[in-house]
């Protein structure tokens, strides 16, 4: 049975979904001063409606809709064309707090964007890279000549079971799926509206350590069960459930730690789930204490074999120097996915040493691991997923081409339920904004299907980037992106012809 | 089994509001409304807020999260945040406001700072930020140190080490030389000018005879077995009984200094038999060498010097402190006598990685000296170099309370050590020095996993 017949939304489609909060921050900020004499005509001047007019009043100027000064102080823009010289655009300065170096505060506004509408902003915006100055955000995508390739028409599946093992193949609609978020470390509404939008996209998104709630039930056929160190929540039963079981090793944030939920988040739910107490803080060790070595890993990978003859198996590691070693481990011990997670990954609670020193970002390490993996002769046996750090569909097209068969995305997911990493999930009540939060209160900030739509317009928004990107390169499929690295280029080395019209 | 080394921290208030990096600002149109987004505050900013007359500061700032959430649930739209300009004049390029702040925090509470979401800095950079460290993974045998079941040691030795023992016939033919061991692979120093404030000498000395390790003193009334007292070359050397160790302070690698310390220093020895000594230099482009010469003279045991940046001073700028300890540590193997020496080194040292950065590129010990100033509220304007006014009168704190600072601070660089060397998979501290096969550089990664790809790289 091709998996393709079990996408059971398909009639989901692109729905306007905004902001929950009265305020929105975009970048620009429209100022109009008391010598507005309310005559109108900014609002037929501007095409993108952020002035309107009620009665005789002009409302607040909608500012998160501005363009941008650049069509603002242009001849037919809004700041020339109000005849009392009361209109005055200028960044936005909530804008500037917003965000860091990986995340620009561009980048945030853009996923908010796209969640909002699926589409990429029409804004002074840079949506494809952050700032961070290493790395996916100093390599482009070159520009090409044009192809005659239907972006509708290419082929964006990719299948999870390369090794031919009798195990039923799991192809996925689009080379992304959701990373391990636990019960426990974000709301329900948000673990609920990612599984509802794996489904939609027939894609997965994966329980992390937290156990599986009855809630998930539905979306069986579109979860990953997450089996790390702490084993919380594992039983045969959730293992039997699903279409792919997930053990991870390490969490590209905090590699080499484990993991550690806070007393103050381990609810009365939580407890249940867990099989612990409430209140008191979780450890999962660092690391499996029965795995010393790939013979020990091969003997785990073998129980939810067992235990799940249909179910395929995929290892997440974070990124050692010798990542390619542990990849190859892992295929001998019988994985179907190496799931690579870089250094600069997402978390609900890391030590700041760990997330800014440990391991290797993952722009290395894919092409390292993908290399090494062909000079083995295995690389078309085994799905290689990369993580840790990807924000955006270049990314996401980087990531492929570097060598990897897809990737997995996490933190763009919660920026398009509004996340504005502010970095406080880890304490207290959890996330104020209501996303990764287990609290009783802020937990029911949005509903399932506010959280469902934001993240499959962003998917929708990928989705159609990621195509167009394909096509451009004269493919008509995804999977024959992997590993072109020719389609790249690093704009701080020599040779790089297409500098000036990419840089 | 020898009792376990932990450093107890307790709280320890600030005595002025710590610099916050964003402030509130407000439109005077409030509507008076009923659903109030300051009420709403899961952190209760605006109830907990205050004027703090003394300092003409609004403490909410320091209550903030930047969750932004009644930014945008204003109904009117009235309030704002703004990154504070106190807070992006603070500190230098190096010493960097989120670091001070940071460290603040560490020194408050002696906690590891934890936090959500993933890093959010530079891709790389210079100095101790262009390398990585690396964490074993499954192929490897590991440890869970972190979670307390199994003991990471940070303990080190400091002194010359012999390579190998002779004996003429059933006796040791060698005499030992003298050595010790600390707990910490940490030893204090504080820069020229706070070394003369009374309260900041009191409490980093206190400090370190609490945590069992060493402080670095310039004048002759600070006694006991945790001072070194730091003499320089032309003055006249008299250790008294207490100290364990001295250290002759050289300005510059010059062969004639070199060739005076070698022999005031083996004077010293014969007429003080257990006294480790240490002679101190600058970074330079002659440190690497000079070391593995007097090394090879039996000298045993160094302190690197860098400025507050971690470089050298005047012409040798261009060398960066951890760069000059790798040098050392290899010129030290060429000659296969590393393992006689002891290296320690400090400048710049801001964040508890670099301790293990600085170890792991081949120094036993860090010295840690204007940390220790900020764990006491200094703001790195550097202008009592100028010998202007400290704003924060550092120079008139209570030595108590300093010293619950710096030992908040060494109990969370502790803990973060041990985190680091947790996830490497290494049980001791010993075992990190030089041990670059844990760590990753930039450049190598660019050379191994880019250059294949790309060509060369325009540096």
């Amino acid at each position: 049975m091709l998996c393709t017949d079990i996408r059971k939304e398909s009639m989901v489609n692109i729905i306007k979904t905004p902001s929950r909060f009265k305020n929105r921050i975009g970048k620009f900020a429209v100022h109009r001063s008391e010598r507005c004499t309310s005559c109108g005509k900014c609002v037929t001047v501007c095409p993108y409606s952020v002035f309107v007019k009620a009665g005789d009043k002009m409302l607040r100027p909608k500012s998160y809709l501005c363009s941008g000064l650049k069509c603002a102080e242009s001849e037919k823009g809004c700041v020339k064309n109000c005849p009392a010289g009361a209109l005055s655009v200028a960044v936005n300065p909530n804008y500037k707090v917003l965000g860091d170096y990986r995340w620009t505060p561009d980048l945030i506004v853009s996923t908010w964007y796209q969640a909002e509408t699926g589409e990429l902003p029409y804004m002074e915006i840079e949506s494809d890279s952050g700032n961070s100055g290493g790395g996916l955000d100093r390599i482009r995508i070159k520009a090409r000549p044009k192809e005659s390739i239907d972006p509708k028409k290419v082929d964006m599946r990719i299948n999870l079971n390369k090794r031919n093992d009798g195990r039923p193949s799991l192809i996925i609609d689009m080379p992304i799926y959701g990373g391990g978020m636990s019960f426990g470390s974000i709301s329900e509404s948000t673990m609920i509206g990612r599984a509802k939008n794996a489904a939609a996209w027939n894609t997965l998104t994966c329980t992390g350590e937290g156990g599986y709630p009855e809630a998930l039930h539905p979306y069986d056929n579109h979860v990953i069960t997450q089996v790390a160190t702490g084993l919380f929540g594992v039983r045969e039963e959730t293992i039997q459930r699903v279409r792919m079981v997930e053990f991870k090793y390490a969490q590209g944030a905090k590699p080499g730690l484990g993991g550690h939920l806070l007393g103050d988040k381990v609810t009365e739910a939580v407890a249940r789930m867990r099989e612990s107490v409430k209140g008191n803080p979780l450890f999962s060790p660092f690391p499996f204490h029965s795995v010393y070595s790939i013979e020990d890993h091969k003997k785990h990978v073998d129980w939810i074999k067992h235990i799940n003859p249909k179910t395929l198996v995929s290892t997440k590691v974070s990124t050692p120097t010798d990542v390619e070693m542990v990849a190859v481990g892992s295929y001998y011990a019988g994985a179907h996915v190496i799931h690579i997670d870089g250094s600069y990954g997402g978390t609900g609670a890391a030590p700041e040493i760990a997330k800014k020193n440990i391991a290797m970002p993952i722009d290395y390490a894919i092409n390292k691991t993908h290399r090494f993996l062909t000079q083995e002769g295995i690389r078309d046996k085994i799905t290689l997923i990369a993580s840790g750090g990807l924000r955006t569909a270049h990314d996401i097209f980087k990531a492929i081409a570097l060598g990897a068969d897809g990737v997995v995305i996490g933190t763009s997911e919660m920026v398009a339920l509004e996340c504005l990493r502010c970095k406080n999930c880890e304490s207290g009540r959890g996330c104020a904004r209501g996303i990764a939060t287990t609290d009783p209160l802020l937990g029911v900030m949005f509903s399932v299907d506010w959280a469902f739509q934001r993240m499959y317009n962003l998917y929708a928004s990928f989705d159609k980037q990621l195509r167009k990107l394909v096509a451009a390169a004269g493919c008509s499929s995804v999977t024959e992106v992997v590993g072109r690295t020719e389609l790249l280029l690093h704009l701080d080395y020599e040779n790089n012809e297409n500098k000036d019209k990419d840089g | 089994m020898p009792e376990k080394y932990h450093i107890h921290a307790e709280p320890a208030e600030p005595r002025y509001q710590p610099v916050f990096k964003l402030s509130s600002t407000e439109r005077d149109q409030c509507l008076g409304c009923n659903d109030c987004a300051k009420r709403n505050c899961i952190y209760d900013v605006y109830k907990k807020r205050e004027f703090l007359s003394s300092e003409l500061v609004d403490s909410s700032g320091s209550f903030c999260k930047s969750c932004m959430r009644c930014v945008q649930e204003c109904k009117n739209n009235i309030l704002s945040k703004l990154l504070n300009p106190e807070y992006t004049q603070i500190g230098n390029s190096y010493w960097t406001p989120a670091i001070l702040t940071s460290l603040w925090q560490q020194a408050h509470a002696g906690k590891i700072p934890v936090s959500g979401a993933g890093y959010d800095g530079p891709f790389s950079g210079t100095g101790f930020d262009d390398m990585w460290t690396d964490m074993s993974e499954i192929v490897r045998p590991t440890r869970d140190g972190i979670h307390g079941r199994e003991y990471i040691s940070t303990s080190i030795d400091i002194g010359t080490k012999l390579d190998r023992l002779h004996f003429n016939g059933q006796e040791l033919a060698d005499d030992l030389p003298p050595m010790f061991s600390l707990p910490l692979p940490i030893i204090f120093d504080v820069p020229r000018q706070a070394g003369t404030w009374r309260g900041v000498k009191q409490a980093v000395q206190q400090a370190a005879r609490k945590l069992q390790t060493l402080a670095f003193c310039d004048d002759r009334e600070s006694t006991g077995s945790h001072i070194i007292p730091r003499y320089s070359i032309n003055e006249k050397i008299e250790p008294d009984n207490s100290s364990k160790m001295i250290e002759i302070f050289l300005e510059s690698c010059e062969g004639q200094l070199i060739d005076k310390a070698e022999k005031l220093a083996g004077e010293i020895s014969k007429s003080k038999p257990g006294l480790v000594i240490c002679i101190g230099l600058p970074i330079s482009k002659n440190t690497a060498q000079t070391v593995v010469k007097l090394a090879k003279n039996k000298i045993g045991t160094f302190h690197l010097y860098a400025n507050h940046s971690g470089r050298g001073t005047g012409s040798d700028s261009d060398y960066f402190i951890k760069e000059i300890v790798r040098e050392t540590h290899r010129g030290l193997l060429a000659e296969s006598i590393r393992d006689c020496v002891t290296i320690l080194a400090g400048g710049g040292i801001a964040m508890a990685e670099h301790v293990a950065k600085l170890i792991a590129c081949g120094a036993d010990g860090v010295v840690v000296d204007n940390a220790l100033l900020v764990a006491l509220e200094c703001r790195m304007c550097l202008e009592c170099l100028e010998e202007e006014p400290c704003h924060v009168h550092i120079d008139a704190i209570d030595p108590q309370w300093g010293t619950k600072r710096i030992v908040n601070l060494l109990a969370s660089w502790h803990s973060q050590l041990i985190e680091v060397m947790g996830a490497m998979g290494l049980r001791e501290v010993r075992r990190l020095r030089g041990e670059t096969g844990r760590v990753m550089f930039f450049r190598d990664l660019e050379e191994e996993c880019y250059a294949p790809i790309f060509g060369k790289r325009v540096w």
